[in-house]
């Protein structure tokens, strides 16, 4: 393993392929295409064995040769392997046989998936040697740069909208990174962050090191395969922001196979938005392999992206997969996030209503089989949205510390159960 | 008065290195060919085969996207500032 490459060979351009070596750029020069890593998978064969993976440590970083960092990380090594838990209640709920969810709730150390791409793009950051760390985020990927940023002593500015939730801001402040707020959407964050980045030599994770970056995704599908017993699933339905996640948790189903540790499979990647932000899912229930951006408008701020940078690549995975795509309303967001608290205690934040709100939906059509298994990706908690569902969980009812008051209480809700 | 255009890191090998380039007022698509005709390759990198702006391209007029606009046809006054930036993965 060479010092700066590990099993990287390349950045390699997804439109041209044209290559460029592994340093901090994210654009082709020819047709402003997207890089990404291009790995020795021969040589990852031979090193990366299922007996390989179970040896290790329960972290992402367990699959480390499919991760674009040369050496051993040095950020966020505790990060990964969150549960995956068998939603019983809620697939007889939604009418499927069988239904897992990815809990990115509760990932290390900052409650959202974003932990993963993060301890990638800085551990690779460390590696080409920068000091300083940036992001453009709708929240918790600013949450995550400032946390790991300050457990590695580096220095970081966040930009976000300067509308997010409360509980994001907070969490970006107290780790003592530099957080700008900027008075626009996601996407005018996205731009502005854009020219920062040609213009000061840090590392932007999600601009000049998307690259690396994008590929901490990947974990995610390692995991669900390792921890379904060592199997693919029929459907995963995923959270469209940029539509990042999506292709990446595809793509490590495929590399899964690429190196031995998976036989071929057949599987279907569906994709969720906000009906308030659904040029992807617009675009795929159209029948196009092309997007119209939007400026959203939607309580998931955390998928609020209207030119979503992967949608084409998006578009095409679910094309080729057989998957499909939805749409849902604010209101059937919350009552997704309620659904999922209800059956099965797992408090997501709005995109994870999405998530369940849009695989009702597919299960409801058929487009999911009532026969079938399926994993819902969780990607963050609903601590961090709380003003999502202020107003819409009932309300606490105030009495006396007195068991006169209690029971006159409970003989309203459920006289049998009061004790004379 | 002009307009300015600010050129993305990826394309300022063709610019010899400028960051701001100022074109005449017009469109969005003379502009391009007024970048082309004094920066020759400029063109191929922002406009595919068929004339259409490439998909991984975003241009913004005073910080609009042109897509919100007219497009190629996007009319640029003076004083009208113009980004060229590439997409970016979400956040």
């Amino acid at each position: 393993m060479s010092d700066k490459q590990g099993y990287m060979k390349a950045l390699k351009c997804r439109e041209c392929g044209r290559e460029y070596p592994l340093t901090a750029t994210h654009v082709c020069e020819f047709d402003f295409g997207p890089l990404e890593v291009a790995y020795d998978y021969e040589r990852i064969r031979k090193s990366l064995s299922r007996e390989a993976i179970c040896s290790r440590p329960q972290t992402m970083w367990r699959y480390h040769e499919l991760l674009p960092v040369a050496g051993e990380p040095t950020v966020g090594r505790q990060v990964g392997y969150t549960p995956l838990v068998k939603a019983d209640r809620l697939a007889k709920r939604l009418g499927v046989r069988e239904l897992w969810v990815k809990n990115d709730a509760v990932n290390y150390p900052t409650l959202s998936f974003k932990d993963r791409v993060v301890s990638v793009a800085l551990s690779r950051s460390v590696e080409l040697g920068f000091k300083t760390v940036a992001c453009a985020s709708t929240g918790n990927l600013a949450n995550s740069v400032a946390a790991n940023a300050a457990a590695a002593g580096l220095d970081a500015y966040v930009f976000i909208p300067s509308d997010l939730e409360q509980g994001k801001i907070v969490n970006s402040l107290v780790y003592g990174a530099n957080v700008i707020g900027i008075k626009g959407h996601y996407d005018e964050v996205n731009r502005l962050c854009a020219e920062i980045a040609g213009k000061y030599g840090w590392a932007f994770v999600n601009v000049n090191m998307r690259p690396y970056y994008a590929e901490g995704s990947k974990s995610m599908g390692f995991e669900i395969v390792e921890q379904l017993g060592w199997r693919i699933p029929e459907h995963t339905i995923i959270p469209m922001a940029s539509g990042s996640l999506l292709t990446k948790v595809h793509k490590a189903y495929q590399e899964f196979i690429k190196i031995g540790v998976m036989d071929e499979a057949k599987w279907k990647m569906h994709g969720a938005q906000a009906t308030g932000c659904s040029p992807i899912s617009a675009a795929q229930k159209a029948g196009l392999d092309f997007f119209k951006p939007v400026k959203p408008n939607t309580i998931a701020k955390s998928l609020a992206i209207g030119t979503p940078a992967d949608g084409f690549y998006a578009l095409k995975v679910m094309k080729e997969t057989g998957g499909h795509s939805d749409d849902v309303t604010d209101d059937e967001i919350r009552e997704g996030i309620r659904i999922l608290a209800e059956d099965e205690g797992i408090f997501a934040e709005t995109a994870g209503g999405v998530t369940v709100g849009v695989a009702k939906k597919l299960i409801a059509s058929g487009r999911i089989a009532a026969d079938s298994s399926a994993v819902l990706c969780i990607t963050g908690n609903g601590l961090k949205t709380i003003e999502a569902m202020t107003g819409h969980v009932g309300q606490t009812r105030d009495i006396r510390p007195s068991l006169r008051e209690f029971e006159a209480l409970l003989a309203q809700d459920k006289p049998q159960l009061v004790k004379g | 008065m002009s307009v300015k255009v600010r050129i993305p890191t990826p394309l300022r090998k063709l610019t010899n290195e400028q960051e701001l380039v100022e074109v005449a007022p017009g469109t969005i698509g003379a502009a391009i060919l007024e970048l082309q005709q004094r920066f020759p390759g400029i063109q191929e990198r922002l406009v595919d085969d068929a004339g259409q702006v490439r998909r991984f391209v975003n241009i913004y007029v005073n910080e609009e996207d042109i897509r919100f606009l007219q497009n190629s046809d996007t009319p640029l006054k003076s004083g009208d500032e113009v980004s060229i930036i590439p997409a970016i993965a979400g956040g």
